[in-house]
C-alpha cells in the first residue's frame, strides 16, 4: 500500500481527506479527492456575488475497475454535480480528479479531450437527451469520428452496428430518426453512444428514473450484462435505493454537498452506520403489504445548501443529535472494514451508540 | 350502494390524423365510502385519464365520454357543467402529481385555500382564512398563520404537496382522487405525505382513489388494488392477494420487475424479471387479450378471443383465459 501512495500523484500532496482513498493495494480507475463546486449567486445593484450555493462541498471516493459506485441522496444533495464536474461539464472549484493515475481536473480543454473518450455519460431523460434532428447512425457515429477510433467508412459503419448489437437493438434501425424509439429503446441509443468511445468509466445520472417499471428492468439488465461483458466500471447516480442496492457494489450516501456515508452494498443496506442512511432506507416504500417495518419519518425539509448548518449538517433532522453535532463537524472515519461514516455516535462507546450493531446483527 | 360505480367507462380521443385513440375502454369499479383503491400500471394504461373522466376534467372534443360515472346514485356524466362545478372540489377533489405547477403562482397560499371555501360553503374571506389556517395545521405546517400569506414559491415541494391536500380536504370531500401525490417528490418527504394521507384518513374518512406507478406506495397505502393495462382492467383484488398470489401474467410480471429493499442481505439480487415488447399502439382496435404480445403463456386462443374479467378467487378477478382459478365459495 505504501507503495503504491508514493509512487501515486494523487497523493503527492494528499489532502486529509484522501485517507478514505489510500487505504486500498492496487490503482484505482478513478479517484476523486476532495472535490468541491460551489456555484455563485449574483444579485444586488451592480450585480455582484452575494453568496455561494455550497452544492458539492468536498467529497471524496474512488471506482476500481469494473465496479460500481452509486451515489445515492434526495434532490439537492450535490449527487448530479459531483457526476458533472467529475466530466468537466463545469470546472470544479476545488479538488482533484484523477483518472487512472492522471489528474484531469486542471487540464485544459484541448489535453482533455482525447481523455473525455474514456468516460462516457447516460443522463436521465432519453427524449431530450439524443438530437431529434440526427439518425440513430449519426448519433453514434458523431464520437466515434470525433476521437478518430475509425480507421475508414466501412469500420465506422461495422462499429455503429456493433454498438446496435451490443445494446440489443437491430441492426436495421440504424436509419430511424430518434422520435421512432420508445422510451426504453432510446435509452438504449444513449448508452450506446455513451460506449462509442470505448469508455473505462460509465456516468449513468437518474438513468432509469424516468422509465416505467418494465422498462426500467429491462435497461438495468443491460447495464449489468455490460458490466460483465466490458469491464465497466459505473459511477450511478440515482435516488431509487431498490434499484441501487440491487445493481451496485459499493454505495455512497449524500446530504447536502457532503457524502455522509460510503460502504460496500451488504454493509450499507444490512447495517447503515449514519443516521440519514438509517432513515432513508427506512422511508422507502416496500412492495410487500403488512410488511412489519420500524418508521423513521425524518421531520421538517433538507437545509439550503446555500447557508448550511454549522457543525453536521444533517443535525438539524437527525432524531439522535447532541451539542457536540452543532458546533463539530464529523470526518468520514471507518466503523467497520471498507465503511466509512461521518458521525459523532461512532465515537460513544458502543452501548451509547444506536448505530452500533452489524450485518450479521440485521439478519439474525 | 357504493360512493363510487364506474361501469364501462369509455374515454377515447380523435387523434389528428382521424384516428380514435382508446385510452380507456370498458372499465368498471366501484369505490366504497371510506375505502382506499389503488390503480396501478405503466404511463398510458389510463390510470390518470381514468381520474381525469370521474371529475370530468377531459376537454371534449377531443375527447368522448361514454358509460356512466355514478357517484352516490347520480351519474356524472349526465350533469351539467354547472352541477358539476358543485361538486369539483367540494364532495369528489383531487391531488395532483406536481405540486410546483398545480398551484397559483400568484395567489397566496390562504387564498388558494380559502377559494374552495368561499365558493362552495359561502364562508366570507375572514372565514375562510381562519379555516385555511385551520387547514394548514391539520396537514402539519409549522406556522400556518404566517404561511397563510405567503406564496407557493417560498415553500418546499413537500409543503406544497401539503398545501395541494389542504386544498383537496378544506371541503371535507366524500372522496378525494390523488394522482400520483408522491411521485415528484423525494423518499423522507413521501414517507411524511404518505403518513399525513394516511392519519387523515382516519380523521376526515374520505375514500381515496389512489392512482400510482409505485407498488411500494400501493402496498403501504391501499386496501384494494385495481391494475390496468393498455386501457383495461387486468386484475382487480384486496391488496393482500395481490401481492401474495398475483393472477394475471401482467401483475405477475410488474411484481418481478421490481427489486427490494434488502435483497443484497437474502442473496436474491439475481436478474430481474423482464416484459419483453412494447406497450400495444391503442388506436388500433386490439382482438383478443391486450396482454398477449408480451405474455409469455399466450396462446392462439388469447390473441383471438377477450378473456372477460373472471372471479379467480373470493374478491379476486382477472382477465385471463389461463390464470389458475381457485374454488369460489358460492
Amino acid at each position: 500500500m505504501s507503495m503504491t501512495m508514493g509512487t501515486h500523484p494523487a497523493h503527492a500532496n494528499a489532502h486529509p481527506a484522501a485517507q478514505a482513498n489510500a487505504h486500498r493495494g492496487a490503482r484505482p480507475l478513478l479517484e476523486v479527492n476532495d472535490l468541491k463546486k460551489h456555484f455563485p449567486i449574483k444579485g444586488g445593484f451592480f450585480g455582484g456575488t452575494t453568496g455561494q450555493v455550497y452544492a458539492v462541498d468536498g467529497v471524496t471516493f474512488h471506482i476500481d475497475k469494473g465496479e460500481t459506485l452509486s451515489l445515492v441522496g434526495e434532490s439537492g444533495c450535490g449527487k448530479s454535480t459531483v457526476g458533472k464536474a467529475l466530466l468537466r461539464l463545469f470546472p470544479p472549484t476545488a479538488g482533484q480528479v484523477v483518472l487512472d493515475g492522471q489528474r484531469i481536473d486542471d487540464l485544459s480543454a484541448g489535453k482533455l479531450r482525447p481523455l473525455r473518450r474514456r468516460i462516457g455519460v447516460v443522463f436521465q431523460d432519453p427524449f431530450s437527451s439524443l438530437n431529434p434532428r440526427m439518425r440513430v447512425k449519426d448519433l453514434l457515429a458523431e464520437p466515434i469520428r470525433n476521437f478518430g477510433l475509425a480507421k475508414n467508412s466501412a469500420d465506422l459503419d461495422e462499429r455503429v452496428a456493433k454498438l446496435m448489437d451490443t445494446v440489443r437493438l437491430p441492426r436495421d434501425a440504424v436509419n430511424r430518426w430518434p422520435h421512432e424509439f420508445s422510451g426504453g429503446q432510446r435509452q438504449r441509443i444513449c448508452i450506446a453512444r455513451a460506449l462509442a468511445g470505448e469508455p473505462d468509466l460509465i456516468v449513468c445520472d437518474e438513468a432509469v428514473s424516468a422509465l416505467d417499471v418494465s422498462v426500467k428492468a429491462q435497461i438495468v439488465n443491460l447495464l449489468q450484462d455490460l458490466q460483465k461483458e466490458l469491464g465497466l466500471a459505473m459511477l450511478f447516480i440515482s435516488h431509487d435505493l431498490a434499484i441501487v442496492e440491487h445493481m451496485t457494489h459499493r454505495v455512497a450516501v449524500m446530504y447536502l454537498g457532503k457524502i455522509v456515508e460510503i460502504a460496500p452494498r451488504r454493509e450499507l443496506f444490512g447495517a447503515p452506520k449514519h443516521p440519514y442512511t438509517e432513515a432513508l432506507l427506512s422511508a422507502v416504500p416496500v412492495p410487500e403489504p403488512g410488511a412489519a417495518r420500524e418508521r423513521i419519518v425524518l421531520t421538517g425539509d433538507v437545509p439550503s445548501p446555500i447557508n448550511p448548518p454549522t457543525g453536521c449538517r444533517f443535525h438539524t433532522r437527525c432524531p439522535y443529535a447532541f451539542d457536540r453535532c452543532r458546533s463539530d463537524e464529523p470526518k468520514l472515519q471507518q466503523t467497520t472494514p471498507g465503511q466509512w461514516a461521518a458521525c459523532h455516535l461512532h465515537d460513544l462507546p458502543a452501548e451509547k451508540n444506536p448505530l452500533a450493531r452489524g450485518v450479521s446483527a440485521t439478519l439474525a | 350502494m357504493a360512493l363510487l360505480e364506474v361501469e364501462n367507462l369509455q374515454t377515447h380521443f380523435r387523434t389528428p390524423d382521424g384516428g380514435v385513440n382508446r385510452a380507456v375502454d370498458g372499465l368498471s369499479f366501484s369505490v366504497e365510502a371510506g375505502e382506499t383503491v389503488a390503480i396501478v400500471g405503466e404511463s398510458g394504461c389510463g390510470k390518470s385519464v381514468t381520474s381525469m373522466s370521474i371529475l370530468r376534467l377531459i376537454p371534449e372534443p377531443p375527447g368522448k365520454l361514454a358509460g356512466s360515472i355514478r357517484f352516490e346514485g347520480r351519474d356524472l356524466l349526465k350533469l351539467s357543467e354547472r352541477e358539476m362545478r358543485a361538486i369539483r372540489g367540494n364532495e369528489i377533489s383531487m391531488i395532483f402529481q406536481e405540486p410546483m405547477t398545480s398551484l397559483n403562482p400568484v395567489l397566496t397560499i390562504g387564498q388558494q385555500i380559502g377559494e374552495a371555501l368561499r365558493l362552495h360553503q359561502g364562508l366570507s374571506k375572514s372565514q375562510a382564512e381562519a379555516k385555511a389556517v385551520e387547514m394548514l395545521t391539520l396537514v402539519g405546517i409549522p406556522a400556518p398563520a404566517k404561511r397563510v400569506k405567503e406564496y407557493p414559491h417560498q415553500l418546499s415541494g413537500g409543503m406544497r404537496q401539503r398545501v395541494m391536500i389542504a386544498i383537496a380536504l378544506a371541503c371535507n370531500p366524500k372522496l378525494l382522487i390523488a394522482d400520483e401525490p408522491t411521485t415528484a417528490l423525494d423518499v423522507t418527504i413521501q414517507a411524511q405525505i404518505l403518513d399525513l394521507m394516511r392519519d387523515l384518513k382516519r380523521t376526515v374518512g374520505a375514500a381515496i382513489v389512489l392512482i400510482t406507478h409505485d407498488l411500494g406506495v400501493v402496498a403501504e397505502v391501499a386496501e384494494r388494488v385495481i391494475v390496468m393495462y393498455a386501457g383495461r382492467k387486468v386484475e382487480e383484488a384486496r391488496v393482500e392477494d395481490l401481492f401474495r398470489t398475483p393472477k394475471h401474467p401482467y401483475t405477475q410480471g410488474l411484481l418481478g420487475a421490481v427489486p427490494k429493499l434488502g435483497s443484497s442481505l437474502d442473496g436474491t439480487t439475481e436478474r430481474l424479471a423482464e416484459i419483453p415488447g412494447l406497450v400495444p399502439s391503442l388506436k388500433q382496435k386490439i382482438q383478443g387479450c391486450v396482454f398477449a404480445s408480451r405474455c409469455p403463456y399466450a396462446t392462439d386462443l388469447c390473441r383471438e378471443v377477450a378473456p372477460a374479467l373472471e372471479e379467480k378467487a373470493p374478491r379476486h378477478v382477472a382477465a385471463c383465459h389461463y390464470a389458475v382459478k381457485e374454488a369460489v365459495a358460492a
